[in-house]
């Protein structure tokens, strides 16, 4: 049973990557297990500069699902790189995928260019699809010269594989993937969350103090499956999916639809094993269905 | 923290919308009193934080109100149900500032946590003091848990329908006391923040996405930095509150 999958030039020992902004930086889920099961994780969202982010209440319920709407906060690179990547270190030997948001071109590329000199950063994932910040990441993500204006800004002051990491809200999401791969990404991670909303019903107001948020878990894998079916049709770069699994057989699903590995991200915040346990999971579902060697399923729907 | 499954024993109501769960299971993780579990409700995605009330050996006993799905849902449970649960959340309350007479004071659904907290300060040779806030007679509860203990305590109620007329700060004016611990509503927190005459301890409510500092979706500033609701919360000293707005 092979769950081995090569990421941009990278062996993933199996493609489960627990997604950014539910893992944070690693170390305080390694006191749970051990963290190096793991295909690898993608880090908490990181800016050049420190931010606290939105006002709460920052979370409301939805029906398999639920609406976030946390706006970056995150240490920022110094930070990150002084004092994260170090308590890191001790319990992750394998390389981390740095999740990079920016305001700027000139900001992505700044924090990129820093990251990319840290030996345990593997992969830089550039969200360019939160829909959290006001002028942030999504206005990058949703025009296909925007993000193409991004990849090629971190392209020419970086050395690692460069992840386009796409907003779900948005058009025509084949047609910006295309656009960054174009402009020399390395790979596609989609989906981000979908711009979402609840009202409560004793204030009669928006329940997320910023009224909307970004929607996930398993409500929303049908369109992520098919938005990375799509994307797979149109560009040749490595895809990882994401968006609802949480399961080993959606894991499968996803690489059917094209995806090479697959992020895990609301599981991990209401079942805090769920990674490991499709990881544990996977060669059994793998056996179900006749499957050796995972990374020769991937695209196979197609 | 650790995810354990606790089998229930009994669930009760004691108002209206107030009820008392009685569990059996791992409590080994609840190192202090002001900690909160995090419970996985069928149906729902989010799982719901509630307070620790009690813990005695392996029975833990959490009282909530019913304000929502969740809560309306584990109000229907029953003896034998199990309830897939993370335990040992949050920081508590530091049982080592007390002094000898520290003070206690609950609003509403924020009594709850006050019990675990005065046994355990009981138990370290303190001699608590107890103060329980509800607006009317009829949403009063645990009194005689308190009182059943020998604790000094004193009941306000907004309108006056039962104990002292007012609220929780016109109790304590003239009480003195070493330090003292509160959890209720941010009204009430503010309140106090002003009306104490002592450091103290203040537990804050939040809507939560993990509940164990995965998220970031409870964060809130505070004079020594950000800190998450669920992890370095809830209980924040008064030097260290700042609030919003």
């Amino acid at each position: 049973m092979n769950t081995k999958v090569n990421l941009c030039g990278t062996e993933l020992d199996n493609p489960v990557i627990p997604a950014s902004g539910t893992f944070g930086y690693g170390y305080e889920f390694s006191e749970l297990y051990d963290i190096n099961c793991l295909g690898t994780f993608s880090f908490k969202g990181t800016t050049k500069d420190p931010r606290f982010g939105n006002p709460t209440p920052r979370i409301a319920e939805c029906t398999s699902g639920m609406i976030n709407a946390v706006g970056l906060q995150n240490p920022g690179v110094d930070a990150v790189i002084n004092e994260e990547l170090p308590k890191l270190k001790a319990c992750f030997n394998k390389p981390v995928m740095a999740n990079v948001s920016g305001f700027s071109v000139e900001e992505y590329a700044y924090t990129c260019e820093r990251l990319d000199k840290e030996e345990q950063v593997g992969w830089l994932e550039v969200n360019v699809s939160c829909p959290n910040v006001h002028g942030g990441g999504m206005t990058f993500g949703t025009d296909c010269e925007s993000a193409a204006s991004v990849v090629r800004a971190v392209k020419a002051v970086t050395t690692k594989p460069v992840i386009i990491k796409l907003s779900p809200n948005v058009t025509d999401i084949a047609s910006i993937a295309k656009a960054c791969e174009d402009a020399g990404a390395d790979g596609i991670s989609l989906i981000n969350t979908m711009l979402g909303m609840r009202i409560n019903l004793n204030t009669k107001k928006p329940v997320i103090a910023n009224k909307m948020g970004g929607f996930s878990g398993p409500a929303i894998f049908p369109v992520a499956l098919r938005m990375v079916y799509q994307v797979y049709e149109a560009v040749d770069i490595p895809i990882i999916g994401m968006g609802g699994i949480s399961c080993a057989s959606d894991v499968i699903e996803m690489m059917l639809a094209g995806a090479t590995a697959c992020e895990i991200g609301a599981m991990n915040l209401v079942d805090p094993f769920a990674s490991i346990k499709i990881v544990e999971e996977l060669p059994l579902v793998m056996q179900q269905y006749g499957i050796t060697d995972l990374k020769e399923i991937i695209g196979g729907a197609h | 923290m650790k995810q354990e499954t606790f089998k229930i024993v009994s669930n009760k109501a004691l108002t209206s919308n107030v009820y008392k769960m009685s569990l059996l299971g791992d409590t080994d993780e609840i190192t202090a009193p002001g900690q909160f579990v995090n419970i996985k409700i069928d149906g729902l995605f989010l799982r719901r934080p509630i307070s620790v009330c009690d813990v005695y050996g392996n029975t833990l006993t959490l009282v909530y109100k019913v304000v929502g799905a969740g809560t309306k849902a584990m109000s229907e449970m029953g003896a034998g149900d199990e309830l897939d649960m993370l335990v040992g959340l949050g920081n508590g309350y530091d049982l080592d500032l007390a002094g000898e007479r520290p003070l206690l004071v609950g609003g509403g659904v924020g009594v709850p946590p006050m019990l675990y907290l005065a046994k355990e300060l009981k138990f370290k040779g303190a001699n608590p003091i107890v103060v329980m806030g509800f607006n009317t007679a009829d949403e009063v509860f645990l009194e005689d848990d308190f009182k059943s203990r020998g604790f000094e305590t004193y009941v306000t109620t907004v309108d006056g329908s039962y104990g002292i007329k007012g609220f929780v700060t016109d109790a304590i004016a003239e009480l003195d006391y070493t330090y003292f611990y509160t959890c209720g509503p941010e009204p009430m927190l503010k309140a106090l923040y002003s009306a104490t005459k002592t450091s103290g301890e203040f537990s804050f409510e939040e809507r939560m996405g993990c509940g164990f500092g995965a998220c970031m979706g409870c964060s809130c500033k505070t004079i020594t930095g950000n800190k998450r609701i669920c992890k370095e919360g809830p209980v924040l000293k008064k030097e260290e509150i700042l609030w919003e707005d």
